[in-house]
């Protein structure tokens, strides 16, 4: 079975910074890692493997950093890592990164499974795998916490919903989108890092893929960003003191001056 | 300190410094409490391939020596020396295959252990022998293509958990020390069983148990390097596996001083935080010099070991006693930091003072340690006249 991981770079959630003037995310200074949710799917990928036998193939779109993102999947089990990187990628949306996305697969070619993280927890839009469905004309599943069965041109899993999880079955190729619920990504092996060390990660720009200038980058978002701010924080906290019945009654007090309504 | 690791060993040293941060350190309380064995970690760590960091590639390892091997040993045990002991004491049973085995033998079981599918230990203790290996009662009595092992090896680590064991019997009593040979037997033999699973002050989260032959019957082609050779099987891995120990005490120590440090640093008393008292200051000042001159001793005899120098029995003695004495009194030093707390459960310092005790202990006490390296220096000297 071909499989097809698609990753992202998002910066490590302990470390962001925003620059102050112009309201935006530092990524000079921010540290940077694997989407958390593309590590289920690279591991997901690499169970597949391990059933089924084949190739996994992790792609990216980004910055030539994400590279070293790339090596990492392979440390713990991935082929091969691809590379989108181009100046006429940048600024993409959602709609727009799907667009590169499916330039850059139909490329590679041969694909039976297409796996991606439901969602980057820096956009946290979760579109960019059903868009690359679209885009690819085939059926996509999101949310995937079990795979319940796969074969040769069909798949059954379980996607999770707010209240349980529905069984969908589909056709293959497909795309399919993971929670964190389907598995726990192994650590890297020391045979997976020293194969990692010696990876070359091919480069592919817009004109490798063939992708159309006006579907791609800033040129094919439709979304633009207007105002981007950091939400002003004007909490003041108070600090009751005294015996714990004390303090309830004090907080009772506060809460019945603010006027707000204390369910009996 | 930078030791000029090579990029491969540095890799080692991360991801072990990795499972012992992210998946031994949040359990070790409970293996602790629980005296439960690590199973789980055992088999990070076979997926990680660290079973196969001092295993030669045609064995299925990674064709490292004893230094990559301390890497491991010394970032586990940062994290908890019960579980470090579990790694190394399968390198225990395993060196002397490594070192003595037959082409057969190596092929046979060194590429399960190197993958970490099957744990190896080592068993020469028993009630009235330790230091003193002529005390080994357990025969094996040679009957056609077997010998017959009878008697009650103790203290095992690794004992009910590997598969694989190196065992240190008598087949000829009148030799003396040349009357000692070694085999590998198979945990699935009949007559092997396991005895009582021992209750320690530290290390609990290991195996520690008798390993009991009744008329456990080997075929001779299990015996390691020839018969009257288990003396020198057991001394020469020894030799090759007391680094391993040192490693072990520099990461309890390291653990030690790393919690140490940050809680002194945070720990208001006065007014400040009690980091600012020289009292304090010149405790965690001597604890890091004494834990980087212990690391640079076992980092040195790993590198001289693998190296291929001959002899090394007095390095090896060394790096281990100065080591363990140094975990000793660093975790001391530690639970003295914390004070009151140190002394709780609730921290992790006592549990690295209980694990240090050990390492002073085992692998050769370290009066022996020190009786080897005495003899080794009366030789040299000896022969200067």
């Amino acid at each position: 079975m071909n499989i097809i991981v698609c990753i992202k770079q998002v910066p490590a959630t302990n470390d962001v910074k925003i620059n102050k003037d112009t309201n935006t995310l530092v990524r000079d200074e921010a540290q940077s890692v694997i989407n958390p949710f593309d590590t289920y799917a690279v591991e997901e990928g690499v169970r597949l493997k391990e059933a089924t036998g084949g190739k996994i193939t992790v792609i990216s779109m980004g910055i030539p950093k994400v590279a070293d993102i790339l090596k990492e999947c392979i440390a713990v089990g991935a082929d091969d890592g691809i590379l989108l990187s181009d100046r006429a990628f940048a600024g993409a949306d959602t709609l727009a990164t799907s667009a590169a996305l499916a330039a850059g697969i139909n490329k590679i070619g041969d694909y039976d499974i297409i796996i991606c993280g439901k969602q980057a927890i820096d956009g946290d839009t979760g579109q960019v795998g059903p868009e690359l469905a679209e885009r690819l004309g085939i059926p996509h599943i999101t949310c995937v916490r079990k795979i319940e069965e796969i074969k040769e041109d069909y798949i059954r899993a379980q996607r999770m919903t707010d209240f349980g999880y529905e069984v969908i079955e589909c056709s293959l190729p497909a795309v399919i989108t993971v929670v964190k619920e389907i598995n726990e990504p192994r650590l890297p092996s020391i045979k997976g890092m020293m194969k990692a060390k010696k990876a070359v990660i091919p480069v592919w720009t817009a004109d490798d893929v063939g992708a159309d200038k006006d579907k791609i980058g800033l040129r094919g978002s439709p979304t633009k960003v207007i105002k981007t701010f950091t939400p002003e924080i004007n909490i003041n906290t108070e600090i009751i003191d005294g015996a714990p019945e004390e303090q309830a009654h004090k907080l009772v007090e506060k809460l019945l001056q603010l006027q707000i309504k204390v369910p009996v | 300190m930078d030791y000029f690791l090579t990029e491969e060993q540095q890799m080692i040293k991360e991801l072990a410094a990795r499972i012992a941060d992210e998946k031994v350190a949040p359990v070790a309380r409970e293996l602790d409490e629980k005296e439960e064995f690590p199973y789980e970690i055992m088999k990070i760590l076979a997926e990680s391939d660290l079973f196969g960091v001092y295993i030669p590639e045609e064995y299925g390892g990674l064709g490292g020596g004893i230094t990559e091997q301390c890497l491991v040993i010394e970032e586990l045990s940062r994290a908890c020396a019960g579980v470090a002991v579990s790694y190394a004491a399968s390198g225990l049973g395993c060196t002397p295959i490594l070192l003595f085995g037959t082409e057969e033998q190596k092929q046979k079981y060194v590429p399960d252990i190197a993958a970490g599918k099957k744990l190896a230990a080592f068993a020469l203790t028993e009630a009235n022998a330790g230091s003193d290996v002529s005390g080994i009662q357990t025969m094996a009595v040679k009957d056609g293509d077997y010998y017959i092992l009878n008697g009650t090896k103790q203290w095992i680590t690794n004992g009910g958990e590997a598969d694989v064991y190196v065992v240190l019997a008598v087949t000829n009593r009148s030799k003396g020390s040349r009357g000692f040979s070694a085999f590998i037997v198979e945990k699935d033999t009949p007559g092997l069983s396991f005895g009582k699973k021992e209750k320690k002050l530290g290390i609990r989260a290991s195996a520690t148990r008798e390993v009991i032959f009744t008329d456990c019957r080997i075929p001779k082609e299990n015996i390691l390097g020839k018969e009257g050779m288990g003396f020198i099987v057991a001394m020469k891995n020894f030799d090759r596996t007391r680094p391993g120990i040192g490693a072990q005490a520099v990461g309890i120590a390291q653990g030690a001083l790393d919690y140490a440090a940050s809680y002194a640093h945070q720990r208001y008393q006065f007014g400040q935080p009690i980091s600012s008292f020289q009292a304090i200051q010149h405790m965690l000042a001597d604890m890091a010099t004494q834990t980087e001159a212990a690391r640079a001793l076992v980092y040195a005899t790993a590198r001289m070991i693998d190296a291929g120098a001959k002899d090394f029995s007095k390095e090896s003695s060394m790096a281990k006693v100065f080591a363990s004495d140094v975990a000793m009194k660093v975790t001391t030093d530690a639970v003295q930091i914390l004070g009151g707390y140190g002394y709780m459960r609730d921290y992790p310092v006592e549990k690295m003072m209980r694990d240090a005790k050990i390492t002073q202990i085992y692998e050769g006490t370290n009066q022996i340690q020190r009786n080897i390296i005495a003899l080794e220096l009366i030789k040299q000297y000896a022969s200067k006249k």
